[in-house]
């Protein structure tokens, strides 16, 4: 038993608002949801919508079809009630457009003029989150204790809201009370109710990042956002670069003299910001990128999904340098992997990719509380007596990581990094031999980084004979599809990528061989890590389902080609 | 306390008669003079020329990628503001390449000094024109003569609101290691033009050129911005040396909360103290 609810409008209608609101509210009171945004490049007009998936245990993606549909305009009915349950329901203003004659699933609710009446037209929302309440059946006293506390400065305005909500709950109740009964609810103590980029943002926090350099550019300006909300109270300085170039080198340079640094774009920042991972390379800083990947090439679609730069996080940059690649793939699991990102970062002295989209920026989740305690900070800096003097910045070690100082740490010892090839002291050299020495070291590191890599998850069937592989964000939608494979019967299985290179390749070889076939799911035109993996392994995968229309994978999609695929 | 000659490390790789030994002599017994140590003291520079000076000073140093020296620099200050920044770097790698790091880092104003050595041609590529090149000047690129006026680096910082404002000469030894001095102390953004010979490249600049022009204008008011305005206007048959504009405002550090107290690079922390910062979410 699950509900699902569709809100859609203009931009600037606020569906934000009505979807957190319910969102926090549903979480509160137990169950398990999802909420999901497809919203268009611009501030007014156009058509944006949401949408809530409340299920039984947690939902790890949404779906197509839904039970309740809230048109905040006449386009959003047209656009969407093909998709609208039979026995669903329509939630209107009829002051604003009038459903067709045929359409029998309409609840009336004069959203604005009850909005008006209660204080302000503005509240227009708040009454079509007190009429989706009665059609659920939740009682309005989570709503409203949340409105306390959200306009808790506001004098008047709780109270506003709360009659808007008590309107709107008035309104529907008169076609229908608790027609669409909630699933039960989700087990465990309280619960998150979080978006992607919050749990991105909140782990670098509680990593221990100190700055953050950043130019705003979607999906990734929620991570920015969030951080910026924590300067006044934790010791955090987030910096709007003017570009992204200045972005990943100042990053470079707080990172450098001591901070956790982090920077965060799109793909066209990340284009910008290549050079600057380069010189990290060349340098040995530390350095983590939160890569929120969204339609290219070029502008593309700003505000859509897409997994199309895995291939460009990995080879980005100009020359040879050992990376790590990690990405984003569920809630649960992006808040330790970012920490894990910060950790790869310090002890070799790298720079690390993270991947995320929009996808999984912008989705909510319910989610466990998250384990703090988990987090490490070990910054693997050289402490007095344990480095050789004078203190050299590219000291050769037999694991290629050199001890590292912080600039003004040791009374009379200097730090020197350089852009230009150098000797261990850091000086610029153009010798052949020191060169291939330097380039040595360097690439040493990766014999112990590789080892650092979690192999991908395996999920469903140990022994399947048809095994799914995918990668970041898809990570929810293929764990339903794998569940709904196999309780029709078939052996089915998924591997699923959240650190991604160097590539952990154990699990592909002893699993690739096996089954009867393999398809790897991605949100790209490329299927890039199939790629990477016949590049790596040798291994080459049977079969692609890509989505590249700028949209999320959906589970039904899934199925349905993998059902294709074994008829065939 | 260090001897000048103490901060002067490494085999310099510039051309017998460049400018910038003067300019890294200066900067050395300033930094001799003010007594900082060399651990104190992080110099950050681009590509070129110039920017091979973190090599030449014994100090900490990120010669980092060309046009980027001041986006790590205003990193390096919200890291740890005990250190004292210098960016020395040459006039295309500030002013053309680093262009848009330049305004930004003006109206941010950072605590740094900007020392740009500027010899008015691109010496390591060997020739081309530089923001700063004479209009007219006719290099292998530019074959008809640099078609567009030169920038004006000391107006434009004034405009954007520099507080301090310096033109100086690599042949006027004292007076440029005042300067650099008075730049490093300086509370905030300090940019110091710097002009100097290229003895390969530039043939109209030579340093028999300057010096016949330069001179020490009267400053009665070093913060009568007109009047600074006017003496960063003047160039041609009379170039006045001088700090132009010395008027303090608040600095970037200070708007930023989590810079009070001990540099932000030597602080503890432990993540399990920080659970509570997931309660908004609940």
């Amino acid at each position: 038993m699950e509900v699902n609810i569709l809100v859609g409008g203009a931009a600037g209608q606020g569906m934000d608002t009505v979807m957190n609101l319910l969102g926090k509210a549903l979480t509160r009171e137990g169950y398990g949801l999802i909420y999901t945004k497809d919203y268009m490049s611009r501030v007014r007009g156009g058509h944006n919508f949401s949408r809530l998936r409340i299920a039984a245990g947690k939902p790890w993606s949404n779906v197509e079809t839904f039970d309740i549909l809230v048109a905040l305009n006449e386009e959003t009915y047209y656009l969407h009630h093909d998709n609208l349950a039979p026995s669903g329901r329509v939630i209107y203003d009829p002051r604003l457009f009038d459903l067709p004659d045929d359409e029998t699933r309409g609840v009336s609710v004069e959203l604005e003029n009850l909005a008006e009446e209660a204080g302000g037209k503005v509240m227009a929302n708040t009454v079509a989150v007190g009429a989706l309440l009665v059609l659920i059946g939740l009682p309005g006293t989570a709503v409203e204790e949340l409105l306390k506390e959200t306009f808790a400065d506001k004098e008047g305005v709780a109270e506003e809201n709360i009659l808007a909500l008590k309107a709107g709950m008035d309104a529907a109740s008169r076609f229908c009370s608790s027609c669409f009964p909630l699933p039960s609810k989700s087990e465990g103590g309280k619960k998150l109710f979080i978006d992607g980029n919050q749990v991105l943002g909140m782990a670098a926090l509680a990593s221990g990042c100190r700055f953050l350099s950043a130019y705003p550019m979607t999906p990734s300006t929620g991570v920015m956002n969030y951080l910026a909300g924590k300067m006044k109270d934790y010791p955090i300085v987030v910096e709007q670069a003017e570009d992204e170039i200045a972005a990943v080198n100042m990053a470079l340079g707080a990172s450098y003299t001591g901070a956790r640094s982090l920077t965060c774009t799109s793909g066209g920042g990340f284009s910008l910001m290549v050079e600057g991972l380069s010189l990290a390379g060349m340098t040995e800083t530390p350095l983590v990128i939160i890569l929120a990947m969204r339609p290219g090439p070029a502008t593309g679609l700003p505000t859509r999904t897409e997994q199309g730069d895995l291939e460009f996080a990995i080879h980005g940059g100009h020359g040879e340098f050992p990376r790590a690649v990690l990405a984003a793939t569920s809630h649960e699991d992006a808040f330790y992997r970012l920490n894990k990102a910060f950790e790869l970062a310090d002890r070799y002295q790298i720079p690390v990719l993270f991947l995320s989209d929009q996808n999984f920026a912008d989705t909510h989740r319910t989610v466990e509380q998250y384990d703090f305690s988990r987090l490490n900070y070990n910054r693997c800096l050289a402490e007095e007596g344990q480095y050789e003097e004078p203190y050299k910045r590219y000291r050769f070690t037999e694991s290629g990581v050199s001890p590292r100082a912080l600039p003004g740490q040791f009374a009379d010892q200097v730090v020197l990094v350089d852009s230009d090839e150098h000797d261990e002291n850091g000086n610029i050299i153009e010798g052949a031999q020191a060169r291939r020495l330097m380039v040595d070291k360097r690439m040493r590191k990766l014999t112990a980084l590789a080892e650092e890599m979690d192999e991908p998850d395996l999920y469903g069937d140990p022994h399947p004979d048809t095994l799914l592989i995918g990668w970041g964000s898809t990570y929810g939608v293929l764990r339903e599809a794998v569940d709904a494979l196999s309780a029709s019967g078939a052996k089915t299985a998924m591997l699923h990528f959240s650190d991604i290179w160097p590539l952990p390749r154990k699990r592909l070889n002893s699993l690739l061989p096996e089954v009867k076939l393999s398809c790897c799911v991605e949100n790209n035109v490329t299927g890039q890590l199939a790629s990477i993996i016949r590049r790596e392994t040798g291994h080459l995968i049977n079969r692609s389902i890509l989505k590249y229309d700028g949209r999320p994978l959906l589970a039904h999609e899934i199925i349905a080609e993998v059902e294709k695929n074994a008829e065939s | 306390m260090l001897k000048a000659e103490d901060y002067l490390v490494g085999e310099t790789a510039w051309c017998p008669g460049c400018g910038n030994f003067s300019i890294r002599n200066a900067l050395a017994s300033a930094l001799s003079e003010l007594e900082l140590s060399p651990h104190e003291v992080l110099i950050c520079s681009g590509i070129g020329q110039a920017a091979k000076t973190p090599h030449y000073i014994r100090a900490n140093g990120f010669n980092g990628l060309h046009g980027r020296a001041l986006p790590p620099a205003l990193g390096s200050r919200a890291a740890n503001k005990n250190l004292k920044v210098i960016v020395a770097s040459g006039d295309g790698d500030s002013y053309g390449e680093g262009g848009n790091h330049f305004i930004h880092n003006i109206r941010r104003n950072p605590n740094l000094a900007h020392l740009i050595h500027n010899n008015q041609v691109y010496g390591l590529t060997k020739g081309q024109a530089s923001p700063t090149s004479e209009q007219g000047m006719i290099t292998g690129v530019q074959v008809n003569g640099v078609a567009a006026p030169a920038l004006n680096p000391l107006a434009m910082g004034l405009v954007l609101g520099a507080g301090f404002v310096a033109r100086c000469f690599s042949g006027e030894k004292e007076h440029l290691k005042e300067t650099i001095k008075a730049a490093i102390n300086f509370e905030g953004y300090a940019l110091v033009d710097i002009l100097q010979p290229c003895v390969s490249f530039n043939k109209v600049n030579t340093w028999g050129w300057y010096k016949q022009r330069v001179y020490f204008p009267e400053i009665k008011d070093p913060q009568d911005w007109p009047a600074a305005m006017e003496m960063s206007r003047q160039w041609g048959e009379k170039i006045p040396l001088g700090i132009f504009y010395n008027h303090p405002r608040p600095i970037f550090e200070s708007s930023l909360p989590a810079l009070e107290g001990e540099p932000l690079a030597s602080r503890p922390f432990d993540p399990a103290s920080m659970s509570r910062v997931q309660d908004e979410f609940l």
